[in-house]
């Protein structure tokens, strides 16, 4: 009888095993496939070529996706300079200003948020940025300025809910310190809480980035995908994302491995981002 | 003598708990008075109530009134941030700000508007000295003040309240965590101290308030039971339940 129950137990916990270790197999696998087809043409055509190469002509032997990294950057830059103050702020008023319902009632607002599909946003910014973008401020519309502005909302739940965990995570006790003695709830937050919660922050800030980054159907509906960097926050531009998504549809032999290429790179970048993210958070807890 | 801080028929509710009964007490100025009473007391909640920290816990009901230097501090017209820079809170357990020795403080100083280096060097140098803690530190006012051992940040906390230059400071349990060297440096400091400044002192430690405290009170389960200069409640108690507590019957 107890043999029975152990082994149940053993069972169970060998099953959920399995299954815990299955998606490091899946991440395994994607990293496997992407080097597979994207690491030839690195050797065929040369890291720098491809890495720092300006022209982008796959059917005629040119592989460059330089000013898709830069534009990757620059949405990426772009939509954190809109969405870190904005989610900042938005994490502040949560964890230190409002009441119970308040909360109650924002907190599922954002969950929603976080779950519109991309190609809402997308939707929304061709048929609402753009144009703003168009007759207020010149150019097509199509743009640096429209995409950030879109993934800038975008990232806003990431931002929020991480750097709240942060914020809320301050000892009750740094604040009492604080206000005992005599310091407003402000500069509390201000001189205290924000500098206690640092880390956390940057990290939300980092991830919102690793969001920004990845993305692709709103990004492609917005940025225009024009293939050169972008001389302002006017011009269009193309993502290393949107280029794979644009492009593999019709892309065969090396255009095809081209892309994968351009996945590696992707990749390297997100993998980088998320390292720097859990450093971030580590050290603050080892502290 | 000279009343500083008063009370009158003070009454606390935490939701529908009552935990101060009808609280009259008056102290008095530049003495130390040692509240003391078992866990549950009340003491904690009477001096939250002297520093408005009460304002930050929910579900609070007040009644009755308590004055500094006569003046209500329960009237809505007091600014709770303006009075706790005149009085001046040490915890029980040391909190420095996770910021360096000197910025700890320079806290205080700089919120009242104080940013000149040299006065703000100034204060910080008088106020270690105060503490007993400047002779440790001295070289090293930069580095971070959670490097300090706990004796030291419970000076450094003391050193950060007497930098906004109170009139009163309380002290919860102060040296409840501490050894009996850190503690008799803070309680050598607060014998120094209270020719300046009212000092209340919360403790659990009967000998420590029959040490150093001027007057004493006794606190049972929300109640006043005995308020006297220390000599007499150490020596001859009016009620029974004073002198249980202080020869360790109870508590």
């Amino acid at each position: 009888m107890i043999d029975r129950t152990v082994f149940k137990e053993r069972f169970v916990k060998w099953v959920l095993v399995a299954f815990a270790l299955s998606s490091l197999l899946f991440l395994f696998l994607i990293f496997l496939f992407i080097l597979a087809e994207g690491l030839p043409l690195f050797l065929k055509v040369g890291v720098k070529n491809i890495i720092f190469g300006f022209k982008w002509a796959p059917t005629k032997g040119y592989f460059g996706i330089f000013p898709m990294i830069i534009s990757s950057f620059l949405v990426t830059i772009g939509a954190l300079v809109i969405g870190a103050p904005m989610g900042l702020s938005c994490a502040i008023y949560l964890s230190e200003y409002s009441g119970k319902k308040m909360k109650m009632f924002l907190k599922p607002a954002l969950e929603l948020l976080a779950g519109i599909p991309s190609v809402v946003f997308g939707f929304l910014g061709v048929i609402y940025i753009v144009p703003l973008v168009r007759n207020y401020l010149g150019g097509s519309g199509f743009s640096l300025i429209s995409t950030s502005l879109v993934l800038g909302v975008m990232i806003l739940p990431t931002i929020i809910s991480i750097s709240f965990d942060a914020l809320v995570s301050v000892p009750k006790t740094y604040r009492e310190g604080s206000a005992a003695m005599g310091a407003t709830k402000w500069q509390t937050i201000y001189k205290v809480i924000i500098p206690s919660a640092k880390s956390g922050i940057l990290a939300s800030f980092i991830l919102g980035m690793g969001r920004a980054i990845g993305e692709t159907m709103a990004v492609i509906m917005i940025a225009g995908n024009a293939l050169k960097i972008p001389g302002s926050i006017l011009d269009p531009l193309r993502t290393l994302t949107g280029n794979i998504a644009l492009e593999l549809a019709y892309a065969t032999g090396d255009h095809r491995l081209g892309l994968f290429s351009t996945g590696v790179v992707l990749m390297v970048i997100i993998m980088i981002l998320n390292y720097i993210a859990n450093f971030g958070i580590k050290r603050k807890i080892a502290k | 003598m000279d009343t500083k801080i008063s009370t009158d028929r003070l009454k606390v509710f935490f939701g529908k708990a009552q935990v101060l009964k009808e609280i009259t007490i008056a102290v008095h100025r530049n003495t130390i008075t040692g509240f003391m009473g078992p866990s549950g007391s009340g003491k904690s909640t009477l001096i939250s109530v002297i520093n408005r920290m009460i304002d930050f816990e929910n579900n609070v009901r007040i009644e009755g009134d308590a004055a500094i230097d006569g003046t209500s501090i329960l009237d809505g017209s007091i600014n709770p941030i303006e009075l706790r820079r005149r009085v001046g809170t040490v915890f029980a357990v040391p909190i420095p700000l996770p910021r360096s020795i000197f910025e700890n403080i320079a806290y205080g100083p700089k919120l009242k508007g104080t940013t000149d280096r040299t006065s703000l060097h100034h204060i910080v140098e008088d106020s270690l000295k105060k503490a007993f803690l400047w002779d440790e530190v001295k070289d090293r006012l930069s580095t971070s003040a959670l490097k300090l051992s706990g004796g030291q940040q419970q000076r450094l906390c003391l050193a950060r309240t007497l930098a906004l230059k109170p009139e009163i400071i309380l002290l919860d349990e102060p040296c409840s965590g501490l050894d009996p060297v850190s503690t008799a440096k803070i309680e050598d400091a607060l014998s120094e101290l209270k020719s300046e400044y009212t000092i209340i002192l919360v403790s659990n430690n009967t000998k420590q308030i029959a040490r150093i405290s001027d007057f004493s009170a006794f606190f049972y389960l929300g109640e006043l039971i005995e308020y006297n200069t220390t000599e007499k409640v150490f020596t001859t108690p009016a009620e029974s339940k004073t002198e249980d507590y202080i020869q360790g019957k109870f508590g």
